[in-house]
């Protein structure tokens, strides 16, 4: 254990033979443990194979199908445009790239896809197929915190990359972050930072806030960014209710809103949580209410458009916060809608596009790292600038490995034009304004710890 | 006392459709004895009639928006509105009620098939395999649906006129505070209407005598020449109507998507437990005391004593009745009780 | 060969273990020879057998045994986190923990017997997993899943700095991923079975079956069937424990969503798939269920492409558009249709398909048909 230092895990072909069972162990490695198994220095060395492997690792069942499989048409427009294919998408926006559209290093970019059923153990499962038997070098996708946090522990352990998809806890890049994983989504804290000043301008500073908190830890930490993001503007938090994931009914957890005396009704849920409870929460007639001689408003912090699109009229003039947006005007994002437009002959969502660029992200640090070697990829991606990606001058930062970038407050839109044009931006929100310290309280507690190359 | 009325009126208007939906298992017990896992299933597909009559209704031509380049975008104006101006939006906006209409031939028609195809090879077989094969059967039927329709939830709104919510203090003169969906309170009343029509059917009518007799005692009524299975396929097409009828309703409250069957399907189990197996009035009384008991638990004041109780409760009831009273609270003497 | 040598325990031992320890070997050609899914096999194995114990020879259909495993993952955890990155103390900690819970739900559940029994275990199983999920996160870190972290106190471990990375569980150094991982599992799947196979070859695998097949009429003989019935929950329980152990040893993170009781209606599919009652279906069945999760659900447009090249370009094509609903994000409908076809045509499970095959004392079983059949039709009126 300790002549290996930046390694922690054992996949080799040796050590098995170490463990005495050599026999059945070698004849049963299959080919593609063989394949490179000496001149590799680190784990899924692709050597002189022409090809190299991602691996994408989206829920294609359960509530978030919908999501990954949006997840899952970005990733293969990304590697078609990495392999040269298609217009080439945001390729010709990035600013610096590497990248040659002639694939990765020389390599043609393969790819393989695995369910992650919105579930730890078998997106853990599934990832560990891709790095065990496909020889992926990177892994990314997902649809959720606890998905994403597991999956990145697993990477981190294995010694190959992670580039997280959409996962917006403070945890992926606080309290659970690890060197070999990357997130370029926006998180719970930033959305309370950008949500704060619109909230005030357009509703006071006067108000009353009644929490509803999908009750697992991704709820609770928004619900703690928001509590404070929202107090250092004035308001007052009444009370903060837990409600169960995947309720269904929310109508018990509404009712006692009504004579509450709140004047907001903060809604941290996400997908078909957040779609049961808006819907439910405008039935009940809370936004027709006055109190406190004001009217009464509703704010769902975290918005995809997918499930908005789910919630139907009811979000109409709700805010909230974004990732992306497909209507952004940016050479980057029109370059994407426009090669995902003709693809598939619909917008992407946010999911696809930090999907996107995460994938293109990943190829770039290589290009520049001039190897696959994680932990020289991880060099290459921290503390990396770059732009023209669709949400303006970006930072990998090296301390926590989030990026940094501006994040967008937006509004359901009045009078929607076609059914995927739900959101409208309000406001972007300038990085300064959301950027934090490492150390911050919600972010404290967790390591990066040393990079991990696996076991060649 | 506000807070306590609209909590009672939540509890009422849970306890309707989980009433309904236990209602509609319990006929497939009570009468074939078939624990049948799909009856989830059934109830999701009621649902999507609601879908499927909405975006039929909606079918439009799509003129392309040449305003947006990047992709095909088109502006959808409901075929139905082009050609009745006059009353083409109305039709749109009462697609839900409208589905009803549908939604009770195509669910008996459901029924009956799954009765004929399938359920009636496994008269003779264990709970386990029923339970299995009907288990198989949900899934399939799922994921059918998600291959049409998608995985996310989609939006089904009730007509306009009863969109909002009704201020039923001011009515009764109470405080201005008690309002409650319209959506929700017609709910209630359509629930209490298709249990109460069910109980009429079975009380009143020779079929329902039939039915009720061989419930009791299936080979005597056999003895007697009446064919007592065709009676019974029947009864499965009935709790296949009763089940997809409560989705149907079910729609503008929870946006329906492909899973919501199999959600409501572990709860409503309970519900026929704690009411008693095969007692059909057993799984209405246990519906409304479980929807009741459920809102009262997610209350500030009751979690603030015991932190997820509103998770829990459900089952801690059935854990408590089955172990207090096993034939459930007006189960019969002597049936499924060991 | 005579029935008697096939029938023998060292023959049936020695097969099993062959065919366990050389699943590298024949796994390899259909795409599972990688080692997390062959410990997958012999995990789920393993909780397959235990379940069998009491639903293949109680007949009782628990809908709760996920709960015991989630509960042996998560004091295999605290075990790594707390006592020591060995993975003995934290097997031994989980199957202490999982047959302490099995006590106390199976002493409450089996009260009651048929769908009563089933709907208790479930309910049991329901609250554990929403508590874990939300109330119990200190206890079990909620949706994120119990981790290791680099501050965690190992009392028992020395201060070895591991470099600052995570430590690995390790068997007195012997690191538990990749194949040693498998090897260990597949060891303690083959010692699980053979004891599994003495349970029910014993007197009190006896005393079970005949509850199986008539517990009134053993009552009313004055046989106490509950200390028994309480036993087999508690192995079984155990047996799912040690499961969920070596789910942690082989991957140090326990999440919530492995108590949900769908996860527990995976470990009766998978027993039923294989055969209920029979020693090696509930194996079986854990396998195929395992393969087709992580194997039938990785095939995309592309991939399905590149193994169907094979054919002629039109046919080709064709296969593709047939095949396609099959597999990827529509797996779970591939996996609903095997259940209802295995469950109408072989209710005896994919074993009863291969005595068919071999017409293996088609007398024998077509007597124990009847008599399944005259019981079912009991158990039907209660």
């Amino acid at each position: 254990m300790s002549k290996k230092i930046i390694t922690t895990n054992d996949w080799s072909r040796r050590s098995v033979l170490k463990a005495g069972l050599g026999t059945a162990a070698v004849a049963g490695a299959p080919m593609f443990y063989m394949k490179n198994a000496y001149a590799a220095e680190y784990l899924n060395d692709p050597g002189d194979a022409s090809s190299v492997k991602f691996g994408f690792n989206v829920p294609q069942t359960g509530a978030y199908a919908d999501e990954g499989a949006d997840e899952l048409r970005a990733y293969e427009l990304a590697v078609q445009h990495l392999n040269g294919e298609g217009d080439g998408g945001m390729l010709n926006t990035m600013q610096p790239s590497s990248l040659k559209g002639n694939g990765v290093l020389g390599k043609k970019v393969e790819f393989v896809t695995g369910d992650t059923q919105t579930k730890s153990d078998a997106a853990r499962a599934s990832a560990k197929r891709m790095i065990e038997k496909d020889g992926v070098t990177m892994i990314t996708g997902g649809s959720s915190s606890g998905v994403a946090i597991a999956v990145q522990g697993l990477c981190q352990e294995a010694g190959v990359i992670f580039m997280a998809g959409l996962t917006h806890s403070n945890d992926t890049t606080g309290k659970d972050k690890r060197r070999n994983g990357f997130r370029h989504f926006f998180n719970g804290y930033m959305s309370g930072q950008a949500l704060g000043p619109v909230l005030e301008k357009a509703y006071g500073k006067e108000r009353n806030a009644y929490h509803l908190t999908a009750d697992y830890t991704w709820g609770w930490t928004q619900e703690a960014s928001i509590k404070a993001s929202t107090e250092s503007i004035g308001w007052k938090t009444g009370n903060t209710v837990k409600t169960p994931v995947g309720a269904g009914d929310f109508s018990q957890y509404i009712t006692p809103v009504l004579n509450s005396g709140a004047d907001t009704l903060i809604l941290n849920h996400y997908g078909k949580d957040m779609i049961n409870s808006l819907t439910q929460a405008v039935q009940f007639g809370l936004r027709d209410k006055q109190v406190n001689g004001q009217d009464f408003v509703i704010v769902v912090p975290l918005y995809s458009r997918l499930m908005a699109q789910g919630a139907g009229e009811n979000v109409k003039g709700i805010f909230g916060s974004t990732n992306w947006h497909w209507s952004l005007p940016d050479a980057g994002s029109q370059a994407f809608v426009k090669s995902f437009g003709q693809a598939y002959g619909f917008p992407p969502s946010q999911a696809a596009h930090t999907c996107y660029v995460q994938a293109l992200l990943y190829a770039d640090a290589c290009e520049r790292a001039g190897t696959f070697m994680p932990c020289e990829v991880v060099k290459a991606l921290e503390d990396h600038k770059f732009d023209g990606m669709g949400n303006g001058p970006t930072e990998y930062r090296g301390a926590d490995h989030q990026c940094f970038k501006d994040v967008l407050v937006v509004k359901g839109k009045d009078n929607p034009s076609s059914q995927f044009d739900v959101l409208e931006v309000v406001e972007v929100t300038p990085r300064a304004q959301v950027e934090y310290e490492p150390d911050n309280e919600f972010f404290a507690g967790g390591d990066l710890g040393p990079c991990n190359n696996g076991a060649a | 006392m506000d807070a306590i009325l609209l909590q009672i009126l939540n509890g009422l208007d849970k306890g309707g459709a989980y009433a309904l939906i236990a209602l509609g298992l319990t006929l497939a017990f009570g009468t074939l004895g078939i624990v049948n896992f799909a009856h989830g299933a059934l109830f999701m597909l009621g649902a999507f009639c609601a879908v499927s009559i909405q975006s039929i209704l909606t079918l439009s031509k799509k003129v392309k928006d040449e305003s947006v380049t990047f992709f095909d975008a088109y502006k959808e104006t409901p075929y139905l509105e082009i050609w009745f101006p006059e009353i083409g939006p109305t039709i749109i906006d009462w697609a839900v009620p409208l589905s009803i209409l549908i939604a009770i031939p195509v669910m008996l028609l459901i029924g009956l098939a799954m009765e004929r195809g399938l359920i009636r090879f496994f008269y003779k077989r264990t709970h386990a395999e029923q339970i299995l094969v009907t288990f198989g059967l949900a899934i399939v039927i799922q994921e059918i649906i998600k291959a049409n329709f998608g995985a996310n939830p989609i939006p089904t709104a009730a007509p306009d006129i009863v969109a909002g919510s009704a201020n039923i203090g001011s009515l009764v003169g109470l405080s201005d505070n008690i309002v409650y969906p319209w959506w929700r309170l017609i709910y209630l009343v359509f629930a209490l209407v298709v249990i109460g029509g069910v109980f009429a059917f079975l009380q009143f009518t020779t079929f329902g005598m039939v039915v009720r007799a061989g419930m009791h005692d299936r080979d005597m009524v056999n003895l007697l020449g009446i064919n007592v299975e065709k009676r019974f396929t029947i009864v499965f097409g009935l709790a296949a109507v009763v089940a997809g009828l409560a989705g149907v309703m079910y729609a503008p409250i929870l946006p329906p998507d492909y899973h919501i069957g199999m959600d409501f399907l572990v709860l409503s189990f309970v519900v026929v437990v704690v009411g008693g197996m095969g007692s059909l009035g057993g799984a209405v009384a246990a519906g409304f005391l479980l929807g009741i008991l459920q809102s009262f638990a997610s209350t500030n004041e009751v979690k603030s004593i015991i932190p997820g109780i509103d998770q829990i409760i459900i089952y801690l009831v059935a854990v408590v009745i089955l172990l207090v009273r096993p034939r459930g609270l007006m189960g019969r003497r002597g049936v499924m009780e060991d | 060969m005579t029935k008697k040598v096939l029938e023998s325990e060292l023959f049936i031992m020695l097969l099993f273990a062959g065919a366990v320890l050389t699943m590298p070997l024949w796994l390899a050609p259909i795409g599972a020879g990688y080692p997390d899914l062959m410990q997958k096999f012999a995990i789920f194995g393993l909780f397959a057998i235990g379940y069998n114990v009491l639903f293949g020879l109680t007949g009782y259909l628990s809908f709760g045994h996920a709960a015991f495993l989630g509960v042996g993952s998560y004091a295999a955890v605290w075990s790594f986190k707390l006592l020591s990155m060995n993975v003995l103390p934290a097997i031994f900690f989980s199957m202490i923990f999982s047959g302490i819970f099995a006590y106390m739900i199976g002493f409450v559940s089996l009260r009651r017997s048929g769908i009563y029994f089933s709907i208790l275990t479930l309910a049991f199983a329901q609250m554990s997993y929403n508590l874990a999920y939300s109330v119990l996160t200190p206890i079990t870190n909620g949706e994120t899943g119990l981790q290791l972290t680099l501050n965690d106190p190992r009392i028992l471990d020395a201060a070895s700095s591991n470099g600052g990375a995570l430590p690995s569980p390790t068997l007195f150094g012997l690191k538990m991923s990749g194949f040693e991982g498998f090897y260990f599992c597949a060891v303690l799947l083959i010692i699980g079975f053979f004891i599994a196979l003495k349970i029910s070859r014993s007197p009190f695998g006896l005393v079970l079956k005949g509850i199986k097949s008539n517990q009134t009429r053993m009552k009313f003989t004055g046989f106490n069937t509950r200390p028994y019935l309480i036993t087999a929950f508690v192995i079984s329980g155990m047996y799912a424990g040690l499961a969920g152990s070596l789910m942690a040893v082989t991957d140090p993170l326990a999440g919530a969503e492995r108590m949900q009781w769908t996860a527990s209606g995976e470990v009766v599919l998978m027993t039923i798939l294989g055969g209920v009652g029979t020693l090696v279906g509930p194996v079986l069945g854990a396998g195929i269920i395992k393969y087709f999760e992580n194997i039938f659900s990785a095939f995309n447009d592309r991939s399905l492409h590149e193994v169907l090249a094979f054919l002629p370009d039109g046919m080709e094509n064709i296969v593709v558009t047939l095949v396609r609903p099959f597999v990827g994000e529509g797996w779970h409908l591939t996996l609903g249709v095997l259940f209802m076809l295995v469950i109408i045509f072989l209710p005896g499970g994919i074993m009863q398909g291969i005595d068919r095959i071999f017409g293996k004392s088609k007398k024998k079983k077509a007597a124990e048909a009847a008599a399944a059949t005259a019981r079912m039709g009991e158990e039907q009126h209660g």
